[in-house]
């Protein structure tokens, strides 16, 4: 496991910030050290499992759909509810600009601190949510705006009122209707991407997935539980499920992977939406070249050769 | 003749007429009662003690629902695929098929109810449990475009344990495919009748089993997106009763009718008709 590396990292990391902090300069054959034993520290970084990717595609450090809107997007405007019933904090989304243009972005959010993931259902939606977050694309689709997504959740939300509240119907209007829009659609899976949760925002005509990302058919614990009954057996379960950004690429459902900064997107995050926004508006401009019926098109055949 | 002789001749007798009888028997897996197999079929696969629905095999279902001599099938041969190359799962596949005689869960079949002529996919749960494979997913939309090109009703007998975890993010991907093959049918105006029978959850209820223009269910089977158990291990609380069974969701207004068994037919005819009449033959 990759924990024990980042967290000596870490260490080391802090101890030079002390050092810095005590007015040592950069040049400091302390410091010289101390940076050689991190990248040591980091060397088995290189060579990640797919266990080590879900660990990271997880971290609470990681930059979630906040920071990308905050880093990539301006002119923000948030839309809050479903305007039926209630508002879910678990999916966040509105207008704003990419690169001057009007879009409506979606995501699951998830927050960096505990009381955030609480807050935030850890990401799992309920019906409201997912009827938020088609509001916000037919609208979308409506005003003629590209839509954006942000996928990073490890379900939709397992619960009494979610199921009272029609959880199956709100995810398979979300598909089916998304499946019908004339506006470019791209999707960025972020974090972790599992089950009929995260392709609730995810029929897009471009997929993306973070280096780190993963996108599985549900969590691998619950992978491990359904098929063995036996949650703990989750690494192995990583490895089987094929569920990492390069698994996915081969599976021909993701078209790109982003790269991340050695150890993830949090440990250079500037980096991180450089490249994102590149990625970004490489596979937007091609969209906007096409004409709605082809953009519609190209979507429906997408997922129609998916076997 | 001894008496031990006698017994011994008389229990021989009674082995051969009970091995004879024995697999014609049936228990019910809810009262545990057993009634002669001829006698579930004729009863729809419903106990005719405590009225407990058992599941219907693809058969005897379209069996059921079609005029005699009308069920055609289609795309019978397509295979299970195994795109992760999953240890053990294509000799389990092998097994499920040796066991029903079907290569995939879902049947696709055109046929006629009362002469009005229809799609029909029905998904066996005698095979990995209906859950959602790429063949599941395949077979599902070629029957939406099937009724789509032939401007035919389409009615989906739905059954799912959710999806075949197998076939990993495969398997995910068919709630889309699905998805877009049901909204495009519905914009060209075509009718879906979505069916929902024991037990429907996961990636199916997620996708063309709650996408129907009328939504009809069979008594007392579960419905839901997630698995009950996986919802009080979540949540820690005890489910309500009744909960995520057909009438429970019928209460919460995500069913048109409950349909007794005995009754399908004449209701689907009668939905039939409706539509028929209402576009005058222009789709029907
Ligand atoms: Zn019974």
């Amino acid at each position: 496991m990759i924990r024990e590396s980042l967290m000596e990292a870490d260490r080391i990391g802090s101890r030079m910030q002390q050092l810095r902090a005590e007015g040592v300069p950069e040049e400091d054959q302390r410091m010289l050290d101390l940076s050689m034993e991190k990248a040591k520290a980091l060397r088995p970084l290189n060579k990640l499992t797919a266990e080590d990717k879900v660990f990271l595609a997880r971290k609470i450090e990681r930059p979630h759909i906040d920071d990308y809107i905050g880093a990539l997007f301006t002119d923000f405007f948030e839309q809050k509810g479903d305007h039926l019933y209630d508002d879910d904090p678990a999916i966040y989304g509105g207008i704003a600009r990419f690169h001057g243009i009007p879009v409506s972005i979606v995501g699951h959010r998830k927050g960096h601190t505990a009381e955030e993931n609480v807050a935030y259902n850890f990401g799992m939606a309920k019906p409201e949510g997912y009827r938020k977050a088609l509001r916000i694309m037919d609208q979308a689709e409506k005003f003629r705006r590209p839509i954006i997504t942000f996928i990073d959740t490890p379900g939709a939300f397992p619960g009494i009122d979610a199921e009272e509240h029609g959880q199956g119907e709100a995810i398979a209007r979300n598909m089916a209707r998304m499946s019908s829009y004339h506006v470019p659609i791209i999707s960025v899976v972020t974090g972790e991407g599992s089950s009929g949760g995260a392709l609730a925002i995810g029929v897009c005509n471009r997929l993306l997935m973070l280096e780190y990302a993963v996108y599985s058919v549900l969590s691998p614990e619950g992978f491990a539980s359904i098929l063995w009954k036996d949650s703990s057996r989750h690494g192995e379960a990583c490895d089987i499920m094929k569920l990492t950004a390069d698994d996915i690429k081969e599976a021909g459902v993701a078209d790109e992977v982003i790269p991340e900064p050695l150890g993830g997107g949090q440990e250079n995050p500037r980096r991180l939406y450089g490249s994102m926004d590149m990625a970004i508006e490489k596979a937007l401009s091609v969209l906007m070249s096409m004409t709605p019926e082809e953009l519609l098109r190209d979507r429906r055949r997408k997922f129609r050769g998916m076997l | 003749m001894m008496k031990e002789e006698r017994e011994r001749s008389i229990r021989s007798v009674f082995k051969t007429v009970t091995e004879r009888i024995a697999p014609d028997y049936v228990n019910c897996k809810a009262c545990g009662r057993r009634a002669i197999r001829s006698v579930w079929k004729k009863n729809l696969n419903v106990c005719p003690f405590c009225g407990y629905y058992m599941p219907m095999t693809a058969d005897l279902r379209l069996n059921t629902l079609f005029d005699p001599g009308s069920r055609e099938d289609f795309n019978k041969d397509l295979e299970v695929r195994d795109p992760l190359n999953f240890p053990g799962y294509a000799e389990k596949a092998k097994r499920a098929e040796k066991k029903t005689g079907l290569k995939e869960s879902a049947v696709t079949s055109y046929g006629r109810i009362n002469g009005i002529k229809v799609v029909a996919v029905v998904l066996d749960t005698r095979f990995f449990m209906g859950s959602m494979s790429s063949i599941v997913g395949e077979k599902v939309t070629r029957a939406v475009e099937a009724a789509d090109r032939e401007r035919l009703p389409l009615i989906i007998f739905a059954a799912s344990g959710g999806a075949r975890m197998q076939e990993g993010i495969h398997s995910l991907m068919q709630m889309a495919k699905t998805s877009s093959a049901v909204q495009e049918f519905s914009e060209h105006g075509g009718l879906y009748i979505s069916y929902l029978t024991h037990p429907t959850t996961g990636g199916v209820t997620a996708s063309f089993a709650t996408l129907g223009d009328i939504t009809l269910a069979e008594p007392g089977a579960l419905i839901g997106f997630a698995g009950p158990r996986v919802i009080e291990q979540t949540i820690g609380v005890k489910l309500p009763k009744g909960f995520q069974r057909a009438e429970y969701l019928s209460k919460h207004g995500f069913v048109d009718k409950i349909v007794k068994r005995p009754d399908m037919k004449q209701t689907l005819y009668n939905l039939l008709k409706l539509h028929l009449d209402s576009m005058q033959g222009d789709r029907l």
